[in-house]
């Protein structure tokens, strides 16, 4: 495998305002000594489609799940995470309001054991919203704006479980959405499903990024060039290079990033 | 001898061994179903015990066993459901963790016998409890807690990490992840471990012979009033439990008709304890398969 | 300073209930924690009075064969010797783990290699329904079937060490066949296939590989049957006979620790010597079963390090 200068980078911050940045984030798992990730610094710009791309095992899963703190049970971060000019890193702050403004979608679905119904209104009920009529619209809105109330409409009360995976990833979604989070962070949400599906995913996310700053991890280079504005490529825990996607693309600045992008990695 | 010989000979010998074990086992129910079976009767049922005469019935022990069994979950559930709610959610990998784990492993190797005398100096004797129903159930919380302690927190084990994480990242907190989600999840694999341990309890005497007391005086079982000294209700009360009823009247040796009673009473607990086992696991598979939506 | 930015510094309803539920489990172990520590504590010093208080010798306790608390020998010192009953309780112990393990394990490895499935699918509830009949039904049946047979093979009154080794064999014999089975299934896989690749027959590969690989776990279950053996008190007291005599033969009536404690116990004043005596008894069930224990913990320790 070749060798390539770690600390040789090239990092943008995107003109325009700025939803999440995090300053010199690093990552310890457990009691290791060895950093999963180090000293990243991006910025990421609002209403608008991130894409973290880089090899298995480079650091992308660790830093997303950082940003809004699901990495606090299993990993020491230091660094900085600054979002409405609050370090949200801090162990002061409130993390589950973190959690509620910046919403996380997994690789694998994961719907709860109940109704479809149940599974939107489950994490709003317990953020106090009671009045019915404002649940029921939630569930709707946030179905459609994930792109599967049309399939679902009819039958909200069957168990989430018997829907299959890609409907079980938007509900997912939807799930993360009626929340009316700021951020939406993605890791591989489509890497369980088929092309259809995928397809459906991309179209639901570019329509969501209207209203939704999304950071999404990505193996699938076509899928992060399709829907992306900016993209961060990462290798071995660190970020090696930060710009349009278009640049990232087409012309990079690092050798690295080339080589990645090419195909000739490794 | 070749070594296929030693093969075939040494499965033979297996073989005979596991025959014997089922053996054993058939002897055993046939024999407390064949001796037992035909002193059950509706007025073995449903009269109280004589201890020197004979034609006594069970109904007492039968009712305090039942009694024994409920108030004794009542106190053990929730402190098995909180300690096993830690273990599985909350502990580190830590020493004290290791602790705590080395406790409810020393308690549940504790005989039941030295369990029951636990409950009998501090509760019977220390605070005055005296024999009384209230007494036997602590004492079998004590016993009953580390196997509900474990069954509860494999359940929760059980359920998908990707299950917490999807109620963390929604912004709950563990508390209502854990109560929301997990719980109803882990229901099949709890409910079933509470049956079984209800057939352990039912079952058990030592722990109860100085506690719940050997005595069972006669109840007033149109006595609603739980503090009345004779109402079925009231948990201050001595109460012999059938398990205990067994053991007395074949020790004791002055009830007439001790053998029969025994085997009645004994083919009567087999029965209960059977449906519990039998229950537990059509319990379990039905809400396993109503909660994952019938696939 | 924004709404948001408010929000992500203040409380809300999760981070209270989160309180809640850490109260409450952390309460439910602190309970817990309490409860062993005083069942230690409480039996420990009861158990210590016949020596603190009452001066009698740990080495007279522990070797004399005269127990009579409540009188005086020639010496005009108590008779306070336990050795009877703790051989008696070593021995139904021993004995009925040495019975029980080569049946435990035949039924284990016909679980496991001999007939897998269809062999599961009918002992596992042969080995349930033996766990959940209750031990006074065990010491019943003890009463009215094993003690006859032996009174009328050999004589005498048919209760004894003999007796109590049967109904102890039938009862834990489960607890060892189902861990057993457990530390059979521990073996992965390739171990048979290796064995079985390389030309031995299937007894060879159970007793050159299957059966040494699972060494340390299986001693483990022997070690937990015969803790349950050791502290089983109602079956066994039902069929042992109930007198305190040092055991000559296996067909003479004696007694074990257990069976002296739930025999006597009741019929003692708190804080007379034979009370204390008794609690003595207690004392040394509860330190075999730390022993017990301890010795789990090392052999599984040692089979770790082993595989
Ligand atoms: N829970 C964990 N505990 C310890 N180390 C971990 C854990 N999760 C990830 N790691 C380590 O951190 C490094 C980065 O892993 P990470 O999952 O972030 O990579 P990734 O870029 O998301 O890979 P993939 O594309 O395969 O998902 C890896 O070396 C991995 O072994
Ligand atoms: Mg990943």
């Amino acid at each position: 495998m070749q060798v390539y200068d770690l600390n040789k980078n090239h990092i943008v911050t995107p003109p325009g305002e700025i939803a999440l940045s995090t300053n010199q984030l690093q990552v310890n798992y457990g009691n290791s000594k060895q950093a999963s990730m180090v000293d990243a610094s991006l910025s990421f710009p609002r209403f608008q489609i991130t894409a973290l791309i880089g090899a298995s095992g480079s650091g992308k899963s660790t830093y997303l799940r950082s940003l809004n703190r699901m990495n606090d049970r299993i990993a020491t971060v230091h660094g900085e995470i600054m979002y409405h000019n609050t370090n949200i890193n801090s162990p002061k702050v409130n993390v589950y309001e973190v959690r509620k403004h910046i919403g996380m979608v997994f690789q694998k679905p994961n719907p709860f054991a109940k109704s479809i119904t149940e599974n939107i209104t489950f994490a709003l009920k317990a953020a106090g919203i009671t009045n019915r009529q404002e649940l029921r619209q939630r569930v709707e809105t946030s179905l459609k704006e994930a792109a599967l109330w049309d399939e679902v409409k009819d039958d909200l009360n069957k168990s989430a479980l018997a829907l299959s995976g890609g409907q079980q990833q938007r509900l997912c979604i939807a799930r993360s959405i009626a929340m009316k989070p700021d951020i939406l962070l993605l890791d591989e949400p489509a890497s369980a499903l088929d092309p259809i599906s995928t397809a459906k995913l991309e179209v639901t996310l570019k329509e969501l990024a209207k209203n939704y700053t999304i950071i999404i991890v990505t193996h699938n280079m076509q899928q992060a060039s399709r829907v992306s504005s900016y993209t961060a490529f990462f290798h071995l825990g660190h970020v090696i290079e930060y710009d349009q996607t278009e640049t990232i693309f087409q012309t990079p600045n690092i050798q690295a990033t080339h080589d990645y992008v090419t195909g000739n990695f490794g | 001898m070749t070594p296929n010989q030693t093969d075939r000979l040494a499965t033979r010998f297996i073989q005979f061994l596991v025959l014997i074990v089922v053996l054993i086992l058939l002897f055993l129910l046939g024999d407390i179903i064949i001796s037992g079976l035909p002193h059950i009767s509706w007025h073995f049922l449903t009269s109280p015990a004589s201890s020197f005469s004979a034609g006594g019935g069970i109904r007492d022990q039968l009712f305090n066993s039942l009694y024994l069994l409920v108030l004794t979950l009542i106190i053990s559930f929730p402190l098995a459901l909180g300690s096993a709610i830690y273990l599985s959610e909350y502990a580190g990998d830590n020493w004290f963790t290791s602790l705590i784990r080395t406790a409810i492993e020393v308690l549940s190797s504790l005989p039941s016998v030295v369990v029951g005398l636990f409950g009998y100096l501090l509760f019977v004797i220390e605070f005055h409890l005296g024999f009384s129903i209230l007494s036997g159930a602590i004492a079998l919380t004590f016993f009953n807690l580390p196997l509900l302690i474990r069954s509860i927190e494999g359940s929760l084990h059980a359920v998908p990490n990707s299950q917490r994480e999807a109620g963390i990242a929604l912004g709950l907190s563990n508390w209502r992840t854990i109560r929301g989600i997990l719980l109803p999840m882990a229901l099949p694999g709890i409910l079933t471990g509470i049956i079984l341990s209800a057939g352990r309890i039912f079952g058990e005497a030592a722990a109860l012979i100085y506690t719940a007391g050997q005595s069972a005086p006669i109840l007033d079982y149109t006595n609603w009033n739980p503090t009345a000294s004779s109402s079925f209700l009231n948990p201050m009360r001595p109460a012999e439990t059938l398990a205990v009823h067994i053991w007395k009247v074949n020790t004791e040796g002055v009830t007439p008709d001790a053998v029969s009673i025994s085997a009645g009473s004994s083919a009567v607990l087999i029965i209960i304890i059977l449906l519990f086992n039998f229950g537990a696991r059509a319990i379990g598979n039905r809400m396993y398969k109503k909660m994952t939506g019938g696939k | 300073m924004d709404d948001i930015q408010k929000k992500l510094a203040l409380p809300s309803k999760a981070s209270r209930e989160d309180i809640i539920g850490r109260i409450v489990s952390y309460s439910c172990i602190a309970a817990i924690i309490i409860l062993v520590i005083s069942i230690l504590y409480f039996i420990t010093s009861r158990g210590l009075a016949t020596f603190l208080t009452d001066h009698v010798n740990l080495w007279q306790f522990l070797t004399g064969k005269d127990w009579n608390p409540g009188s005086l020998n020639a010496q005009g010192k108590p008779q306070v010797g336990a050795l009877p009953m703790i051989v008696t309780s070593f021995s139904v112990t021993i004995l009925s783990a040495l019975v029980a393990t080569p049946f435990a394990i035949a039924v284990a490895l016909f679980m496991t290699d001999i007939a897998p499935k269809s062999g599961t699918k009918f002992l596992q509830p042969v080995i349930e329904l033996l766990v959940g009949i209750p031990s006074v039904v065990y010491g019943f049946i003890g009463l009215t079937v094993v003690v006859p047979v032996i009174r009328n093979l050999f004589g005498g009154t048919g209760a004894g060490i003999l007796a109590g080794t049967i109904v102890l064999f039938v009862m834990v014999l489960p607890t060892i066949t189902s861990l057993a089975v457990d530390a059979l299934r521990a073996v992965p896989a390739y171990f048979r296939s290796a064995s079985l690749a390389l030309g031995a027959t299937r007894f060879q590969t159970i007793y050159k590989v299957l059966l040494r690989a699972a060494m340390p776990r299986l001693l483990t279950a022997v070690i937990f049957g015969m803790a349950r053996a050791f502290g089983e008190a109602l079956a066994v007291q039902m069929v042992i006979g109930n007198a305190v005599l040092m055991p000559h033969n296996l067909i003479t009536p004696t007694s074990t620790l257990t069976s002296q404690l739930t025999t006597n116990i009741g019929n003692t004043i708190m804080g007379t010597l034979p009370n204390n005596a008794l609690w003595s008894l207690a004392l040394i069930l509860l330190l075999m079963s730390l022993v017990f224990n301890l010795l789990v913990r090392y052999i599984g320790k040692r089979g770790e390090i082993k595989s």
